[in-house]
């Protein structure tokens, strides 16, 4: 409610504020502990139909997919890789090695775009490392910016081993 | 800042001005920073990191989130699933969508995988997807700005 104070300089309104700072500090209370910090996240897009490969009709600008193993220690940790049957020592000489075979041009119709990756994993790999090779295969950061090499990846089937 | 008003006992009124400014600003912060679309994330889940993770640019079409923690189970709309059984929950996806007017392959299913769980459960789990008529992936990774 508002209550009239009479004072030299005129009449002066004052405005009971409580109501208002208590709707206010229970939003206040709100937005604090229903806060949650977190980091940001990103997607890796996959289009992988089922048995599209076999599906897919023969095509002149169809190029062979790169072949990527990797193998898995006892404890699931990254034991080697390989690509295209050669061993690599680690994902940074993949990427140089990707890089070297399709070139760093993405444009349209270009052979980075037309050339897929099969990632071939052992079942008990930790997927860190898929991602670390997904990483390694789809582009690399030049000065803050993300240049795209390859975007077409697939996995062959699970393998219990 | 404390006036004394002349008359009677003398009162002491509080200038509550800045503290509302405070607080109204605070509010607004909170406002900003909160951010209601990852409400599907999971604390149970340790994302790997990469690089080239592209941020999430507005809302995916159809989005079937499917979690899964390094133990080997799924976490499907806040419940745990074996990997063995998340096709009965897929096929109930795909009725939803069938039943929606919408091909199963127009959904895209996210897969939040803990970097620690094994590569061939992620693949077992892309499989099953795939047999249902899912065709979409998105395999999510948390962006590391370090490296």
């Amino acid at each position: 409610m508002a209550k009239r104070q009479s004072s030299s300089l005129g009449d002066k309104v004052a405005v009971d504020m409580t109501p208002m700072i208590d709707v206010v500090f229970q939003l206040m209370s709100f937005f604090m502990c229903t806060l949650k910090v977190v980091a940001p996240e990103g997607d890796f897009d996959i289009r992988m139909p089922l048995g599209a490969a076999a599906a897919a009709a023969p095509d002149d600008q169809q190029v062979p997919p790169v072949r990527v193993k990797l193998s898995a220690s006892p404890d699931g940790g990254l034991a080697g890789i390989a690509m295209n049957g050669t061993p690599v020592s680690d994902f940074e000489e993949l990427r140089k090695r990707v890089i070297g075979l399709v070139g760093t041009d993405t444009g349209p119709n270009s052979l980075a775009e037309r050339t897929e990756v099969e990632l071939d994993c052992d079942y008990s790999l930790k997927y860190v490392n898929v991602v670390r090779a997904i990483t390694a295969v789809s582009g690399k950061v030049q000065d803050g910016q993300i240049v795209e090499l390859i975007k077409k990846i697939k996995f062959t089937p699970p393998k219990r081993g | 800042m404390a006036r004394k008003q002349g008359g009677e006992p003398s009162a002491t009124e509080i200038d509550m001005t800045p503290m509302i400014d405070m607080t109204f600003q605070l509010i607004t912060f909170f406002m900003f920073v909160m951010n209601f679309s990852e409400a599907e994330q999971d604390d149970r889940i340790q994302l790997p990191l990469s690089q080239l993770a592209k941020p999430v640019e507005g809302a995916l079409e159809s989005p079937i989130t499917l979690q899964l923690t390094d133990r080997g189970s799924v976490i499907y709309a806040g419940e745990l699933v074996a990997v063995s059984d998340i096709g009965t929950y897929l096929e109930r996806e795909k009725t939803v969508m069938l039943d929606a007017g919408k091909e199963p392959s127009a959904a895209t299913v996210i897969v939040r995988a803990d970097g620690r769980s094994k590569t061939g459960e992620v693949q077992e789990i892309v499989r099953k997807c795939q047999e249902k008529g899912f065709e979409r992936f998105a395999l999510r990774a948390q962006y590391d700005e370090g490296r």
